[in-house]
């Protein structure tokens, strides 16, 4: 009863946003990554990816990513009820295979990033981000 | 029985509270990259005199941020509330009044406004009505562009405090408390230290008392507005100190005040002055 | 929304043949994720920038294909390798149909 109010009280105090509800027609990981593999296993190594530990709020996250050599980089949040987060495609003019963008984080999760490299071979590297649920304050 | 809910409530957040861990606001100095070079600013200052039996030195709430919110406010270009104020630019050079009046048209450049977003909210010597700058936008808009009033938190309203409050960016805020201030000093002070709602608290009860823990998963700073307006990431956009104010006292469980109540503005000019040091950040960014 | 969205973009005023440099792109677009609920409860379609380009003197530097998750005023940062003098070309397509451009020169010092 106790513990009961308690939470209550710190879910109105907290303000917590509405959980975004699962959008029934959303890709799964699983078919993101078999889309943009090709089937092929992904190893890892020659793939950084940066992200917060801990992200003040998930509506904006700073990501960042490295291939060297890479063709394309797929990135992923793994906890969002749609996981496509983006995919990076470098041109003859880019004068390096990272990119750094924000995006949105549900919950606590891994996201993941992903190369396909010159030769088809895939790299892959992923991070966890913890989501507080901050911003007191409605 | 609505009694005992009250109660179980404040015991429940002064329980969390005071069992909370407690953190210093970090060690870091802001110094931001802008189209005309770098600006400076003072985050930490010693307390203005009014509040120096509560507090040594006052800090922006900057200081409490984690280190990729603190991140976004070190360059205009990574700071996502530039956009507003280049929308609010766009604003003021339109021709929008009744008979084509635009802000540039009688002001010249927003420059024109630098010192303004420091020394607001203030007594204005004609009227003697107390002015935040929102109170001079919308006496220009409805009076001498013969427009309908903008609202006080639409986004007109709100990318023109950005672009004002731009011009003002490390100046130290000095807002007057004494003379005709004195009285909307006295008031919001009050309103300041009473306590509101079922769970009793006062903006002092947060942000003086219990200053520096985590409440939940956010780090209480002094609750100061030398910020504002912020860009804020959880409304993915401008956020004035008034409204700020009633997302708190929403947290309280109050019933709370309007934006441009004569309550919030008392407010805005006694939270300005326990600031009274600090410099413009405005637009800043908080988590 | 074609009114509100506004692009920003950083880039270098010159840059030595053969330097890289770093460019950001930003653009003021509320990036509706179709997953949110209005006030009565019915889900707000989505409405988002759903792929951004920079062009070098036309030669690609990136093509990004943006899902919701990327967040409101979408930002992204990346580099480009400038061999020549000329133009970058930056442009934004909107669910709605819209294109937004814009463009910067660079000089080859
Ligand atoms: C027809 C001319 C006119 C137009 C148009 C106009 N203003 Fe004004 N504004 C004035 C005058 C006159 C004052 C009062 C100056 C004074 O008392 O010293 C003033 C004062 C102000 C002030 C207070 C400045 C201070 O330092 O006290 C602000 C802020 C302001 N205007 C903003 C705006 C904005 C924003 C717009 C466009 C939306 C605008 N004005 C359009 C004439 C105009
Ligand atoms: C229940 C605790 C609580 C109460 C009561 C409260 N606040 Fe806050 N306030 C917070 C939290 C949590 C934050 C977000 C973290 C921070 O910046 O302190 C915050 C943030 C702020 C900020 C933003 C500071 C910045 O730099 O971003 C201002 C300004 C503020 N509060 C003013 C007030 C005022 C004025 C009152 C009284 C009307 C008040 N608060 C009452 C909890 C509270």
């Amino acid at each position: 009863m106790t513990l009961s109010r308690r939470e209550a009280l710190w879910l109105a105090l907290s303000g917590l946003a509405v959980a975004m509800p699962g959008a029934s027609l959303a890709a799964t990981v699983e078919e993101l990554t078999s889309a943009f593999t090709g089937g092929a296993a992904a190893g890892t190594g020659g793939i950084t990816l940066t992200t917060p530990e801990i992200a003040e709020n998930g509506n904006t996250v700073p990501v960042e990513v490295d291939a060297p050599g890479a063709v394309a980089i797929m990135l992923l949040a793994s906890g969002n009820p749609e996981p496509a987060v983006a995919t990076f495609t470098f041109g003859p003019a880019a004068g390096s295979q990272r990119a750094a963008t924000r995006i949105r984080l549900a919950k606590t999760q891994d996201v993941i990033a992903m190369a396909r490299m010159a030769d088809g071979s895939i790299v892959q590297a992923q991070a966890t981000v913890k989501v507080t649920i901050g911003g007191c304050g409605g | 029985m609505h009694r005992s809910v009250t109660s179980w409530a404040v015991l429940a957040l002064g329980l969390a509270l005071s069992g909370a861990a407690s953190a210093d606001p970090v060690d870091d100095k802001l110094v931001v990259e802008t189209d005309d070079g770098a600006i400076e600013f003072v985050t930490s200052a010693p307390a203005p005199d009014h509040i120096k039996d509560k507090m040594a030195v006052i800090y922006s709430g900057w200081l409490y941020r984690e280190d990729e919110t603190r991140d976004l406010q070190r360059d205009d270009f990574d700071n996502p509330g530039m956009v507003f104020v280049d929308r609010g630019l766009d604003t003021w050079n339109k021709a929008l009044g009744k008979n084509g009046e635009s802000c540039m048209g009688c002001h010249q450049g927003p420059e024109t406004m630098a010192g303004l977003r420091a020394v607001t909210p203030r007594v204005d010597e004609k009227t003697g009505a107390l002015m935040t700058v929102e109170n001079y936008i919308d006496l220009c808009v409805t009076e001498r562009m013969g427009l309908e009033a903008w609202g006080w938190t639409g986004d007109k309203m709100k990318d023109i405090v950005a672009l004002i409050s731009m011009q003002s960016r490390g100046m130290a805020v000095n807002v007057a408390i004494d003379g005709a201030a004195a009285p909307f000093w006295e008031k919001g002070k009050e309103i300041y230290y009473t306590r509101y709602g079922q769970l009793e608290m006062a903006c002092a009860s947060c942000h003086e008392q219990y200053q520096g823990k985590m409440i939940r998963a956010d780090h209480l700073s002094q609750g100061q507005i030398n910020g504002f307006p912020a860009y804020r990431l959880k409304d993915s956009g401008i956020l004035t100190a008034q409204q700020r104010f009633v997302g708190c006292v929403r947290d309280t469980r109050a019933e709370t005040f309007k934006p441009n109540s004569d309550e919030f503005k008392a407010l805005e000019l006694y939270v300005a002055s326990r600031g009274n040091g600090l410099t413009v950040e405005g637009v800043s960014v908080r988590h | 929304m074609a009114d509100d969205a506004k692009p920003r973009v950083k880039v270098p005023k010159s840059a030595a043949a053969g330097e890289v440099v770093t460019i950001k792109a930003l653009i003021s677009h509320k990036m509706e994720s179709g997953q949110r609920k209005d006030a009565e409860g019915n889900l707000i379609p989505r409405s988002i920038i759903n792929r951004f380009t920079c062009e070098l003197n036309g030669v690609n530097v990136v093509d990004v294909a943006i899902d919701p998750a990327v967040s409101t005023n979408p930002y992204f940062e990346f580099d480009a390798r400038v061999d020549a003098a000329g133009e970058f070309k930056f442009t934004w397509y909107d669910d709605d149909g819209s294109v937004y451009e814009d463009t910067k020169p660079i000089e080859v010092a």
